[in-house]
């Protein structure tokens, strides 16, 4: 499977990204400079976590207005597969390809810590590996996470099976204990934990290791 | 004859008058008040270290391994395989107490600057807190604001903070301290200097634009505070960590070429003190055209821009011809880059503006030549030593342990680290709450072990066994994780040192720091003096903050403190008699008098090379003993590890106290299942051992005599004292 990490002026999880995406597909992805305008051949393109722009307007409000956005949008729109952690769930909404905004954490504060996921779906490629109510161990590390979305778009949400992941102990004031979501074609994943974070035991936990395995399976499969 | 500046003007400047004759010496002439300006920053304290110089020299800053020891704008040590490591902590007290979030902030820049500057990609910040009482008005606004501010910082530019210690007490009311500590890594191929060479080569500018802000901080920061202090924000600077996340990236990429001859940040004192250094330190001259320094501002003066203290800029020299080259770089970074001037031969420095020359000052009288003094100091008075007898028990065992377990020097600093990112470049192994944190070098087997430490209540009792003991914990530290320890960098943290008691509370702390360090190879390789922290003539507590780093070679092969059920408990060194100074005494007893518990510095070496070895052979849970003594180390290792912990076999002592929270130095506790191997070895070492319990899955912690408590309960208590002060 072939990959791109798209790289922001600020982004800082680029190369914990990468690292994780080569461990899984046996394959070093493309860095993508945000002032490019073309994507290279790709199967996914994930977008990392940091601080675009430093986060001075609005959490991912500047990279989606980025020169490659446009050839983001249009890969993703053509059902190309794309991921967006942490920044990158924050700048899927900015962009219209996820619904819903994620504001300042409830405590006001910055969150550092690990959480307890529950799948809710693998109703997606990007999931198909994953047990539904089983649970997952990614790190957090946020400001701004607190999921929102008005009540008819939740109810959408639900619907349609487009809740990815859900906290057990909702850490930052998200509606639904939401952590993570699918676009209507299940092909955009966008969430605030971290997978990237726990791809080693050393790193305290093999489940990071183990979603970008099954999200990279498909590839191979298909 | 009357000067051309009022006495005022230059006691503003934080000059004396025998202080500004001199400077009229070295001129041949009065100075011109720009000129005024530049000899207040690079003579103040804080740039000169005029009171500290001369014992400072007496620290040792050698070994095979160090590569560049203090006087770099960080230290550099090998860590083998043509890697290096570069480090070191600095002071951000006083703007940190006018303003919390951005004078932490901004000392988290200040030290990520000094390390990539030399080349070092920063993969670690560390932080080293006190704050005054917990109930003081001010002390929750300070913590929130701190904390956030140094999250803010070092979140956003994707470093993760990895640890540190935060104490309280009320005479930090007045003037709190933040110390922050960087640790980079580098090529040592590809490790830069700031000595200036090349007559005619270019001067470069890069960064931020100049602001208004933080005019004279370097001065402030030299001085005592009144009730006024408050007035004093505008010195305080802004941070901007975007603009460093971007800076670290251009420099990073315009280092990986070879344009560049010299290359410095402008920390405190800005264009003054970076340019000065440079240039001194090459023993060439300078020449700065200020009409070409990129301004914020419309209609700023020479004064203003060579004393204003914006951060994330840097100066560089570089290799004629490579500006075009550089400039490309910087360009696609969105920083600013200008020329603004060039190496000269005449060891002056010559300030141009609006095709005037402005100033004209000789280099050595700015930097080699600042005053130097030998302050007088005073030996302080010592401790009436305290028999543990004669300690009155004020309530149980168990009881004790509640109470120092929820403590603020001991309880939980979750709701701290919590607020930093300490995992962003997926390299962090060890997080914070361990004796140490531990940090894998990227696509290596190797890690470095980094802690920051000092007892301030101890070098208050003894600041000479006290600057001893901060040094040999950190080395403790560093060992309890499996780290050979190489080197320290020093933050050190006093009052006025124009008052001989403080300056000889100083002294006698360098001295002992640097018996330790001769004692354990522990070399000083960088390091920064914070003086005049005091307020209304009440000093802090002496605070000689000591930051460390070790390596392990193959990170496999390191420990934590986590305990497991079905392990004996081993405790490494002699039971504890020692009670002064302690935590059980201040907190349990609500005294703070007696020595501290001295540092036997070869038996410090001998334990601590004996768990390292261990380490090495499969000893997996170690932690030292500290704060708290026995009986709240055992507790935290329960507390980690959420399981039970059974005591009951050791018959209460004579002084059940002395013997539970006494806190005798170089001691640890094992966990193992190999216990008799390990107690045969140290026998053979000549070092004493003894089984004092075992961990199981009960939950519970069990004394002799059948005194029980739930670790959950005591773990409750530990995680909830700094969250509720918080609310």
């Amino acid at each position: 499977m072939r990959c791109a990490v798209i790289v922001f002026p600020g982004s800082n999880c680029d190369r914990d990204l990468a690292v994780a995406l080569e461990a899984a597909t046996g394959r070093a992805p493309a860095m993508v400079w945000h002032q490019e305008t073309d994507l290279p051949a790709v199967d996914l393109v994930a977008l990392p976590g940091g601080f675009s722009y430093g986060d001075y307007l609005r959490s991912g409000a500047m990279a989606a207005r980025a020169a490659i956005m446009q050839s983001v949008i249009t890969h993703a729109k053509r059902g190309g597969f794309t991921l967006g952690i942490c920044n990158g769930f924050q700048l899927l909404t900015e962009c219209g390809l996820l619904p819903g905004a994620l504001m300042r954490n409830q405590n006001l504060k910055f969150i550092c810590k690990d959480v307890v996921l529950q799948v809710e779906t693998n109703a997606s490629p990007l999931l198909q590996g994953l047990i539904p109510e089983t649970t997952m161990t990614f790190p957090i590390a946020h400001h701004d996470g607190n999921y929102f979305a008005d009540s008819a778009t939740l109810q959408r949400l639900e619907d349609e099976e487009r809740v990815a992941f859900r906290y057990l102990d909702n850490p930052n004031g998200s509606s639904s204990d939401i952590a993570g979501i699918l676009s209507e074609n299940k092909n955009v994943l966008g969430m605030m934990p971290h997978p990237e974070r726990v791809i080693d035991h050393d790193l305290g936990g093999l489940d990071g290791a183990r979603f970008f395995e099954q999200l990279c399976d498909w590839a191979a499969a298909a | 004859m009357p000067h051309i500046h009022s006495p005022q003007v230059i006691s503003d400047h934080g000059l004396t008058l025998d202080e500004y004759d001199r400077i009229c010496g070295a001129l041949d002439r009065e100075p011109n008040l720009l000129e005024l300006g530049i000899y207040s920053v690079m003579w103040s304290e804080h740039c000169s270290y005029k009171s500290s110089r001369i014992h400072l020299k007496t620290l040792p800053t050698e070994a095979p391994w160090v590569i560049q020891g203090p006087g770099e704008n960080a230290g550099v040590v090998d860590i083998g395989d043509g890697q290096a490591a570069i480090f070191k902590m600095e002071s951000h007290n006083h703007p940190s107490f006018i303003e919390p979030y951005q004078g932490a902030a901004t000392g988290v820049g200040g030290i990520m600057r000094d390390v990539f500057t030399m080349g070092a990609r920063p993969i670690a910040n560390m932080n080293a807190l006190r704050f005054g009482d917990p109930e003081h008005p001010k002390t929750r606004h300070l913590v929130a604001g701190v904390v956030a501010g140094i999250g803010g910082y070092g979140n956003c530019v994707g470093v993760p903070t990895v640890g540190g210690e935060t104490n309280f007490h009320p005479r930090y009311n007045g003037n709190i301290l933040v110390n922050a500590m960087c640790v980079g890594l580098a090529d040592q191929d590809k490790i830069f200097y700031s000595a200036a060479a090349g007559i005619g080569n270019p001067v470069v500018y890069v960064g931020s634009k100049t602001g208004r802000d933080g005019i004279h901080g370097a001065t402030m920061a030299s001085a005592e505070f009144s009730e006024d202090a408050e007035e004093k924000r505008p010195t305080v600077q802004v941070g901007d960590p975007f603009t460093e996340k971007l800076l670290i990236e251009a420099c990073l990429e315009l280092m990986a070429s070879d344009a560049i001859v010299a290359i410095q940040d402008m920390g405190a004192a800005g264009l003054t003190s970076s340019s000065v250094e440079m240039a001194s330190k090459g023993g060439v001259g300078i020449e700065l055209n200020l009409s070409t320094v990129p301004c914020r501002e419309e209609a700023m003066l020479p004064y203003e821009m060579m004393l204003s203290e914006s951060q994330e800029r840097m100066l560089m020299v570089l290799k004629p011809g490579r500006e075009d080259f550089a400039k490309a770089i910087f360009d696609k970074w969105h920083l600013d880059f200008a020329v603004i001037g060039n190496l000269t031969d005449t060891k002056r420095m010559v300030l141009v503006f609006d095709d005037e020359v402005v100033a004209d000052m000789p280099l050595d009288s700015l930097a080699d030549d600042a005053p130097v003094y030998d302050r007088p100091h005073t030996a302080p008075s010592k401790q009436t030593a305290i028999a543990a007898s004669d300690v009155v028990s004020p309530c149980s065992t168990l009881e004790a342990l509640q109470r120092l377990i929820a403590s603020p020097d001991i309880a939980s600093k979750r709701w701290i680290w919590e607020q930093y990112d300490h995992m962003v470049m997926g390299d962090t192994i060890g997080r914070p709450g361990g004796d140490a944190a531990v940090v894998r070098i990227h696509g290596t087997d190797k890690a470095l072990a980094i802690t920051t430490d000092v007892t301030p209540r101890y070098c208050e009792a003894d600041p000479f066994e006290g600057g001893k003991q901060a040094v040999a914990e950190c080395w403790r530290n560093l060992t309890a994780v499996g780290a050979q320890p190489l080197a320290i960098t020093d933050c050190l943290n006093f009052g006025n040192p124009e008052r001989p008691d403080i300056m000889g509370t100083f002294v006698q702390a360098i001295h002992g720091m640097g018996d330790a360090c001769r004692a354990l190879d522990f070399p000083v390789v960088s390091g920064n003096v914070s003086l005049y922290n005091e307020t209304n003539g009440q000093a802090i507590l002496p605070t000689p903050a000591v930051g460390a780093i070790g390596l392990l070679k193959d990170s496999a092969q390191r420990a934590h403190l986590a305990l497991t059920p079905g392990l004996k408990l081993i405790l490494l060194g002699a039971p504890a008699e020692h009670l002064g100074a302690s935590l059980y005494l201040r907190e349990v007893c609500g005294r703070e008098d007696g020595p501290p518990p001295p540092v036997d510095l070869t038996q410090e070496r001998q334990v601590g090379d004996f768990v390292r070895s261990q380490i090495k052979s499969g000893l997996s849970i170690v932690h030292d003993i500290s704060d708290g003594g026995l009986l709240v180390a055992a507790t935290e290792m329960a507390m980690a590890g959420g399981c039970g912990l059974d005591l009951s076999s050791i018959e209460p002592p004579t002084n059940p106290h002395a013997y539970w929270f006494g806190e005798d130095q170089g001691r640890y506790i094992l966990a193992t299942d190999h216990s008799d191997p390990i107690l045969a070895a140290a026998k053979a070492a000549g070092i004493e051992a003894r089984i004092i319990g075992s961990s199981d899955d009960s939950g519970e912690l069990k004394m002799a005599g059948g005194e029980t408590m739930s670790i959950e309960q005591l773990s409750e208590r530990h995680e909830r004292w700094l969250p509720d002060l918080m609310q």
